[in-house]
This record gives structure tokens, C-alpha cells and sequence, in this order.
């Protein structure tokens, strides 16, 4: 048997399969599917400080093998999930990850103050999402903001601090480096790449908002070039994401050298897609006879 | 609690150019927990990441059946199934419509009157007084009335064509209906002991929609509709298929609908 418990900063996994922001809700939808207690963590919706409304519908777009979508940050905001969504994620054996994007360096850090006070496990800092106007994606572009942002989440938290980082850039390892200086305690990546669909009918786009951000098994192979290129050149361990629909996919972005593994739009076609990928990463490790999963992480023999 | 499996299609059969009826295999689990208005999310190939929400016409025993039109590729897909194929079927979805009425209206729009056949046929052996008002764009769009026919009261039919019942928008039999109802003032003297006022329940397109609910709100009638966007998970995780309140907030459609009171809704596009 393979051992699937995975050390991913400090937060004790005990499997490397992560379900990440935005896919997942607050866990309880999927909850009635199988139990949450599953998972080596999940990542919850986005939080912000105040609760929003997200951007207007149509929201989604189907893509060959993926879709694009602009949902925009919807949430009840970083108060009510701590009142009304914590506790019930609580009643489950999971490591819990908040997941925050914020307009000015001192949301982000008010929300890390609080965030850290009601006992995640560890926060996630988006600095990536596409679908915003201010903040979000702006900080994941610039490696000064982005270490900005990732100091004073450091500074304000008392547990772990991860940081999502955007494909939508040249150099994704400059970022990568700028906030790992800044104190990051691990990566994850990637979030959306940014695309368009239009309906040749109307001459519209699809989405509302023109644009979104694409994810699926079309992304998977960008996934894995960008957590190989950002593997290489920090320490700190990465949450690889990115296309994930099989056991394979997991093991392809643990070769590249993720140290955890989430599967996010998959559930969308299947529900049970989180465990069902875990069970099959499993098998693998078993195949190559590993006593330990983690020691897929970085595996990779390049030419 | 919803159920995702694989279902054997009892029945394939085309009802016109354009619908098509799958009779499924889903069981009773799934059956057990269905009402009238919600809707299954059916995975259409390998190939097209999401599944297609499709409304529930009819289920009995352990089978469910779905009407769909062609719209895209998935539909496509779906219209090529044969009686033996498998499927794969998340549901039963969504919060369907509240059938306590005793005397109700049921108003179908085109590819929205396969889930009001459901409503019918539910509300009728539930012993209530069933209506039926569909409108179609013309002759070959038509199906289904024969079973409509069987548990309501009355039903007519409109087309934009006039090639079957009479010409005109579906809208103008829910307005005839309710201008021939009693009034639904509970102080109205002349009501008195007269029946009670219906309840309208709509599926169409959201230009109908917004018709019958203003007509219904004229009327002071109670009116139920069953909405359409597009959808990610179907279970109400992603978030993608947000709909517009009235009082400014976004609900959305696959948990908190399909099916909404129409004062709820924002109609302004």
C-alpha cells in the first residue's frame, strides 16, 4: 500500500488530493456525494471582505475539453463564512484552506487577521483571479505587488500562507521568486488562463462579461510546464492544479513537482471526481511500488 | 439527496422534427425523490466537459423520462441515443414547483412544455383542477397535447403561425383565462363562494415568462416559473448560473431554482 499522507507546508494532508477554490462552494453541495472527510483539504470559495454578487449571468462557456467562466468572486464575505460555513466545515476530519482576494494590501491583511483567529488551516491568497476589476489578478502580475500583498498576509497570519498565482504572465517564475522572498509558505498554481467565446449567431460573446478564465483538461498541459518552470526555481512546495480529471493527470503534475494535487473543474462531469482521482493516484503509487505518494514530487527526468 | 449513475435508455422516440423523448432506467432511488419542475443533468459524451440540464417531463416507477429539442452540439449528441444505450444522469436536481393549489393553470412555451406535463399529470391525480395553455411556433413544434388532453380540465393551443389552434402568443390564453376568473379580492362582496382564484405555472422562454408574470400580476394571481441559464455543476457549487431578484440579490438557478415565484424575479434585462 502506498502512503498518500503528504506534508504540504506544515499542514498534515492525509492524501494529497485538494479540492480548489471555486469549484467546491463550502463543501456542502458536493457533501451529499461522498464525505468531505475524503479529502486531504479544500480550498473554499473565494472570500473577500465584504460579501459580493459577483458579475451578471451568462457566466460559463463550454471550451473544447474545458470552459470559461466569470462568476467574479461571488461570496457572503469573510464574516459570515466564519459565522455561518466554518463550523459546518469543521464537523468533517479535512485540513480547510481559505481562499482571499482583496482591493488594497490591508484588505488582504484584515482578512489573514481574522481568517487565522477562527482556526483554518492555512489561507491561500489569490492574487490571480481574472474576473475582477481591482485587485485580484493586478498583484498576481507585478512580482513588487505580489510580494506586497504576500508580506503583510505573512505578517497578519498565524498559520500557514499560500499564494495562487495567475498563468496570465511572460515569466511565471518571477513571481513565483518574488513571493516566496516575501515569506510565502508554499505556491499553488494555476489559476485560469484567460480566453473569449462568441456566439456566431449573434456576434456576442457568450459570457457577460466578455471574457473569462478557461479551465478543464485543456489547461492541463500549461499546468504542467508552469509548475515545472516555478518547481525549479523556489523551495517552498506547490499545490499543482490545472486540468486534473484522472489519476494520471495528478501524477503527471506531482512529477512536475507538485507536492499536492487539486481537481476542480472534473467534479463538474463528476461528482465523485475528487476521490475517484485519489483512488487512481493511489493505484499508480502502488504500480511504481512507492512506499510513499510524495515521492512522485518532482520526479520528472527532463531531456 | 441527488443520485449520479449510469442508466440504461428504455425508450427512445422522436415526437416531431425537433423533440425527442428518452424514457431512463434511473431507479427508484432517484425517482422516489423527484417532484414536478426539477430537472436531471445528463453528461452528453466524453468529449463535451459539462453536462446539459434537462428538465423532467414524467416519471413513474423506476423510469424518468425527458423531452429536449436540438440546440447545440451536446443536444445533438443526446438526440443520437437508441433504447439500450447507456447514460450517464445526475439528478434529480433543482427546487421544483409548489403544487398545494387547488385550481391551477399550467403555461408552456416550446421546449418549456415538457415539464409542465409533469405538473399536470401530478397536480391532477392529486385531485386538483388543471388547466393547460401551450403555445408553440407553429404545427411541426407541436407534441404532447394528447397527454394533456387525458388529465386537464381544458387546454388550448396557440401558435405564432396559426398552423395549429389559433394564432398568437401563448400569453393572450393566460390573460383570456384569468380575465374570465373570479377576482381574487378576499374582501370582494360578488366573490363570494365563488372558487378559489388559480395559480399559474409557466416554462418558456424569459419573454413569456415576463409576459405571464406581469399578466398574473394584473390579475393578482399567484404565478410560479420555472427559469434557464446556463449551467456548470447543476448542484449549486460553481455558482455560474446566476439569475436576478427584485430585491437586487442573486439567487441561482440549479439549488434555489429552476423554479421561482414570479414576484421574486428582476425582469429587466
Amino acid at each position: 500500500m502506498t502512503d498518500l499522507r503528504v506534508n504540504f507546508a506544515g499542514v498534515e494532508l492525509k492524501n494529497p488530493i485538494v479540492v480548489p477554490s471555486g469549484t467546491f462552494g463550502f463543501g456542502r453541495e458536493y457533501g451529499q456525494f461522498f464525505d468531505l472527510s475524503e479529502l486531504g483539504a479544500i480550498c473554499v470559495k473565494g472570500l473577500t471582505p465584504l460579501r459580493r454578487q459577483g458579475n451578471p449571468a451568462p457566466r460559463i462557456a463550454e471550451t473544447p475539453m474545458g470552459i470559461l467562466n466569470s462568476v467574479g468572486l461571488q461570496n457572503p464575505g469573510v464574516d459570515a463564512f466564519i459565522a455561518h460555513e466554518l463550523p459546518e466545515l469543521r464537523r468533517h476530519d479535512v485540513k480547510i484552506i481559505a481562499n482571499i482576494s482583496g482591493n488594497t494590501p490591508e484588505e488582504y491583511g484584515g482578512m489573514c487577521e481574522k481568517l487565522s483567529a477562527a482556526g483554518v488551516d492555512m489561507i491561500e491568497v489569490n492574487i490571480s483571479c481574472p474576473n475582477v476589476k481591482a485587485g485580484g489578478l493586478a498583484y498576481g502580475t507585478r512580482p513588487e505587488m505580489a510580494a506586497e500583498v504576500t508580506e503583510i498576509a505573512k505578517k497578519s497570519s498565524t498559520v500557514p500562507v499560500m499564494v495562487k498565482l495567475s498563468p496570465n504572465v511572460t515569466d511565471i517564475t518571477e513571481i513565483a521568486k518574488a513571493v516566496e522572498g516575501a515569506g510565502a509558505d508554499a505556491i499553488s498554481l494555476i489559476n485560469t488562463i484567460r480566453g473569449m467565446r462568441i456566439d456566431v449567431n449573434t456576434g456576442r460573446p457568450i459570457l457577460k462579461m466578455n471574457t473569462g478564465g478557461l479551465s478543464g483538461p485543456a489547461v492541463l498541459p500549461v499546468a504542467v510546464r508552469m509548475v515545472w518552470e516555478v518547481a525549479n526555481a523556489v523551495k517552498v512546495p506547490i499545490l499543482g492544479m490545472g486540468g486534473v480529471s484522472k489519476g494520471a493527470d495528478a501524477a503527471e503534475l506531482m512529477l512536475a513537482g507538485a507536492a499536492a494535487v487539486a481537481v476542480g473543474t472534473a467534479s463538474f462531469a463528476d461528482a465523485y471526481a475528487p476521490v475517484r482521482v485519489r483512488d487512481e493516484l493511489s493505484a499508480i503509487g502502488e504500480r511504481k511500488g512507492l512506499a510513499n505518494i510524495a515521492a512522485l514530487t518532482g520526479g520528472v527526468r527532463p531531456w | 439527496m441527488p443520485v449520479q449513475k449510469m442508466c440504461t435508455v428504455a425508450e427512445a422516440v422522436r415526437l416531431n422534427e425537433f423533440a425527442y423523448s428518452l424514457t431512463l432506467e434511473v431507479g427508484e432511488e432517484m425517482t422516489s425523490q423527484t417532484s414536478c419542475g426539477q430537472f436531471v443533468h445528463i453528461k452528453c459524451g466524453e468529449e463535451r466537459l459539462l453536462r446539459r440540464p434537462i428538465s423532467i417531463c414524467d416519471w413513474q416507477g423506476d423510469l424518468l423520462r425527458v423531452v429536449f429539442e436540438v440546440r447545440g452540439e451536446g443536444t445533438q449528441w443526446l438526440s443520437r441515443r437508441k433504447a439500450g444505450d447507456m447514460l450517464d444522469v445526475l439528478g434529480p436536481l433543482g427546487h421544483g414547483f409548489d403544487l398545494s393549489a387547488k385550481r391551477l393553470l399550467v403555461v408552456g412555451g416550446g421546449i418549456g412544455v415538457p415539464p409542465m406535463l409533469g405538473v399536470a399529470k401530478a397536480a391532477a391525480s392529486a385531485g386538483a383542477e388543471v388547466h393547460a395553455a401551450l403555445g408553440f411556433r407553429d404545427q411541426g413544434h407541436q407534441m404532447l397535447t394528447d397527454a394533456f388532453v387525458e388529465c386537464c380540465r381544458s387546454m388550448s393551443v396557440i401558435s405564432d403561425d396559426g398552423s395549429t389552434g389559433r394564432k398568437g402568443f401563448v400569453t393572450e390564453l393566460v390573460e383570456e383565462f384569468l380575465r374570465n376568473q373570479p377576482c381574487a379580492g378576499a374582501d370582494c362582496a360578488a366573490c363570494s363562494g365563488k372558487p378559489e382564484p388559480p395559480v399559474v405555472m409557466a416554462c418558456g422562454p424569459k419573454g413569456m415568462l415576463k409576459a405571464v408574470a406581469a399578466a398574473c400580476a394584473a390579475h393578482g394571481v399567484a404565478c410560479q416559473v420555472s427559469l434557464e441559464e446556463r449551467m456548470g455543476c447543476g448542484v449549486g457549487a460553481c455558482l455560474v448560473c446566476a439569475c436576478d431578484m427584485a430585491d437586487g440579490s442573486r439567487k441561482h438557478v440549479c439549488k434555489d431554482g429552476p423554479v421561482f415565484n414570479a414576484g421574486e424575479v428582476d425582469w429587466n434585462d
